[in-house]
């Protein structure tokens, strides 16, 4: 380490309405691990596409190597060997490990006619994964991968060209804490051989414990690089919202009240396997369990979006049916689902429309719909949930995520639900803004509400529920108080098989 | 171990996969041969093979749209196009037949190529407009350049095209499996074949891979319009005209072979195989309901009814799992 291999100075970005970027400055030294962390909307996306070549500078200058790049596109950046992998993973599901590894730079036995050389494509993959400690066949098609071996794959892409700079966005948002102990093993791995980094995440404890140094943004401003020896998780934190957060885990003292949903011996297939609980009023229900344990497909199928196969469910004491989301949403119960952008947003409509769609029939006047009403409502949650947008015509798809899963749950809270499952609520979400769903739980328990809570992450589960369930292999294996709840106990029962 | 385990899962995966068509299609042909004796003779076989030839080759081009999420609605009116300008260069204007089958290919492509340029430069929000509006273009352009009359007196090696047989099998057959098996060979082996699956999987990832996703897409609807055209010539040998209604209605046949054939509307599923299959399908079935003496109009009812269980066999066998 030492020699500096990207320079990145004074880039600014605009884009209608948005300075995304202005003045940044970031410095990555050959060979070091460089995290670039920052809260939603701080620039870090616009920064990595310029990098990558998806956007141009309005004026800055980029430096490589000691060579200033004057143009920089997608097949530039890629010549350069810089390499992203993107949150969301792009491969083609439907085909196989070797043909995405390669996708669109072939080996050809014949150039002209373009004839594939499907066998030595498949040793390379071979070689490459046995380089990653990877045990996945060539031939494996992605959509029978996990989603932990399908990052694997996309860092084998990344490897199998002469990757100079890998950039990791937020890799471990979709992962389970096994797949986030193998992929930050490999990612150590891969710094011994000496492949340069910048790797962005929300997680502090992963930048602390896998990064050489940080640098953070803040509303598209450059504030502070530092070895991450040199400074503590509150020293980020405090450079990334620009102001102390006294707790990240803001929690309020509410009294339990009477019981408001029970579910007795739920059962689907083997994935939810008779399963009983109940949820209070003004209690918040965390319910944590290894990926794949069965902790969504609880949830699914007690708001009737997967059919049971047995079991009861009742709210306010009272036995009910429930066989469609929409049977649920009039018990006064709602799903926000774990997936936001492809379950829970309307991304190509305006919040507006995402606001006002689950409760249309409020806003009926004789045939017509109240129109004012909706927009007076809209910014009644806008303001509320402190959602950041231009404004309510803005489409879903131009937020940030943060604040989508606001514009989600301000859906929800423009209904009389009185139960909110919030499946991973604060997925790949920044520190300040999970901060704030975190309030917004509070506010709803403060109002005798009800919150169940499914989370992957162990400090979030106890720093903000009141009660836990831990869920292994579709089966309910405890139960406790937060108060005598630890990481140890939650982990051990939910590895049990 | 390992290996003849993944050995095991890639057989079981192709046979209920990709060839899920075929064991309806032998399905068919076993209830047939019992209800009608003479459904299983040579004559009756190379009939049906003869009937499946020209779908089939206008189906393979529609496979290449539906692998890329997208589809081909033109391909009957430009098959109709190419044989009007093909046939009257031929007859009318005495130019080489060779040539003139060549300037069909060409038709054809040149039309597909249109479709292709107009998706991918004009940014038309999807293929179903484009090719919604070649389909009216080309139609009416055949009709005023024939002056909605047929164009006949071919000669003879281009009706052997499409009635001619060697041995006992219809030279149209014969030309549909070459290209077939080029197919298999051009999506499984090439670069622009594994492109355009890649597109139709996902046209984002292909994208950020560095594909050029607007070339593939030019190509998939030139190639579209090439099949088009030849199945065009083999309408043309065997009916030794050239007409500007040809083809009506020939893309639905063909979008329902690609489908019956297995082929994902979605994009990025599908077999060339699956869509010969769909395609023999479908000429089983109006064979086989000819031969039982069943009105037109019911059998149009049959067909409807089979392209929607053979759909929902799939959803069933995608729920499984």
């Amino acid at each position: 380490m030492g020699e500096t291999f990207l320079k990145i100075e004074n880039i600014t970005k605009t884009f209608p309405g948005v300075k995304a970027l202005d003045n940044v400055n970031l410095e990555v030294k050959k060979g070091e691990i460089h995290v670039l962390i920052g809260e939603n909307g701080a620039g870090k996306s616009t920064l990595i596409k310029i990098l990558t070549g998806l956007h141009q500078p309005d004026s800055g200058k980029i430096t490589i190597d000691g060579k200033e790049i004057k143009e920089n596109n997608l097949r530039t950046a890629l010549d350069n060997g810089i390499i992203p992998i993107y949150q969301e993973l792009n491969l083609i599901q439907q085909l196989d490990v070797t043909e995405n590894i390669f996708m669109g730079r072939e080996i050809k036995k014949n150039k002209k006619l373009g004839i594939i050389d499907r066998k030595y494509m498949e040793e390379r993959t071979s070689d490459i994964l046995k380089r990653l400690n990877q045990d996945i066949s060539p031939t494996a098609k992605i959509q029978d991968l996990g989603v932990g071996k399908q990052q694997m794959v996309e860092i084998a892409k990344a490897l199998s060209v002469d990757v100079n700079l890998l950039i990791l966005d937020e890799p471990t948002s979709s992962l389970g804490e096994d797949e986030v102990n193998e992929l930050l093993k490999t990612m150590e791995k891969l710094k011994e051989q000496g492949v340069t980094m910048i790797f962005i995440s929300h997680k502090l404890s992963e930048a602390k414990r896998i990064g050489d140094r940080v640098t953070v943004l803040r509303d598209g401003q450059y504030v502070s690089t530092n070895n991450i020896a040199d400074v503590t998780e509150e020293d980020i934190v405090r450079d990334m919202v620009g102001r102390d957060i006294d707790e990240q885990y803001p929690k309020i003292d509410i009294d339990r009240g009477e019981e408001v949903l029970r579910v007795e011996n739920l059962k689907r297939g083997k994935i939810v396997n008779d399963i009983s609980f109940s949820a209070h009023r003004g209690e918040v229900l965390g319910i944590a369990g290894l990926v794949g344990a069965g902790r969504t497909e609880l949830v699914r199928t007690i708001i009737g979006a997967d059919k049971k196969d047995s079991g009861d469910i009742y709210i306010n004491g009272r036995k009910v049916e429930i066989n469609h989301p929409k049977d649920a949403l009039e018990e006064g119960m709602v799903l926000l689902t774990e997936d936001r952008k492809t379950q829970g947003l309307f991304l190509d409509q305006t919040v507006k429309f995402n606001i006002v769609s689950s409760n249309l029939n409020k806003y009926k006047k004789n045939i017509l719909l109240d129109l004012k009403q909706q927009a007076a409502d809209t910014e009644k949650y806008v303001s509320n949930l402190k959602i950041k947008t231009p404004g309510i015509h803005t489409k879903a798809k131009q937020l940030s995520g943060g604040n989508q899963q606001k514009v989600v749950i301000g859906k929800w809270l423009n209904t009389s639900a009185e139960i909110f499952i919030f499946d991973e609520p604060t997925r790949g979400i920044d520190v300040g803004a999970k901060v704030e769903i975190y309030n917004i739980i509070n506010e709803l328990i403060g109002q005798g509400k009800s919150v169940i809570m499914v989370s992957s992450e162990l400090p979030e589960i106890l720093g903000v529920s009141d009660r836990i369930l831990v869920i292994s292999e579709g089966k309910l294996t405890a139960e406790m108080d937060v108060k005598e709840a630890t990481q140890e106990k939650i982990m051990s029962a939910a590895t049990v098989s | 171990m390992e290996k003849a385990n993944n050995d095991l899962i890639k057989w079981k995966n192709i046979i209920f996969e990709k060839l899920g068509a075929l064991f309806g299609l032998l399905f068919l042909v076993i209830v047939l041969s019992f209800i009608s004796p003479y459904f299983l003779t040579v004559n009756n076989i190379t009939n049906v093979l003869q009937q499946a030839s020209i779908n089939a080759l206008v189906a393979s081009g529609m496979l290449l749209a539906i692998l890329t999420a997208g589809i081909d609605l033109s391909v009957g009116s430009v098959l109709a196009l190419s044989i009007s300008i093909g046939g009257l260069s031929i007859v009318n204007y005495g130019i080489n037949p060779v040539i003139g089958i060549l300037i069909v290919l060409a038709v054809g492509a040149a039309a597909g190529l249109t479709n292709g340029l107009l998706l991918t430069r004009l940014n038309l929000p999807h293929p179903f407009i484009s090719t919604l509006g070649m389909m009216n273009v080309a139609r009416g352009l055949a009709l005023i350049i024939t002056n909605s009359s047929p164009v006949s007196g071919l000669p003879g090696w281009v009706q052997f095209i499409g009635s001619g047989y060697i041995g006992q099998i219809p030279f149209s057959f014969i030309l549909v499996i070459a290209v077939v098996v080029f197919f298999h060979f051009f999506l499984n082996k090439t670069t622009l074949g594994r492109h355009i699956y890649a597109v139709g999987g996902n046209p984002e990832a292909a994208r950020l891979s560095g594909i050029d996703t607007k070339k593939v897409l030019t190509w998939v609807y030139t190639i579209s319009g090439l099949m088009a055209a030849m199945g065009g010539i083999v309408l043309m040998g065997r009916v030794n005209a050239a007409y500007p209604n040809a083809g009506l209605s020939y893309e639905l046949d063909a979008i329902a072979a690609v489908i019956i054939g297995g082929a994902s509307f979605l994009g990025g599923v599908g077999t060339i195989w699956g869509t010969l299959i769909g395609a023999m399908i479908i000429a089983v079935i109006r064979n086989g309901l000819n031969l039982l003496g069943v009105a037109a109009s019911l059998q149009t009812v049959v067909l409807g009814t089979v392209i929607i269980v053979a759909v929902y066999i799939d959803v069933l066998r995608r729920k499984k799992a």
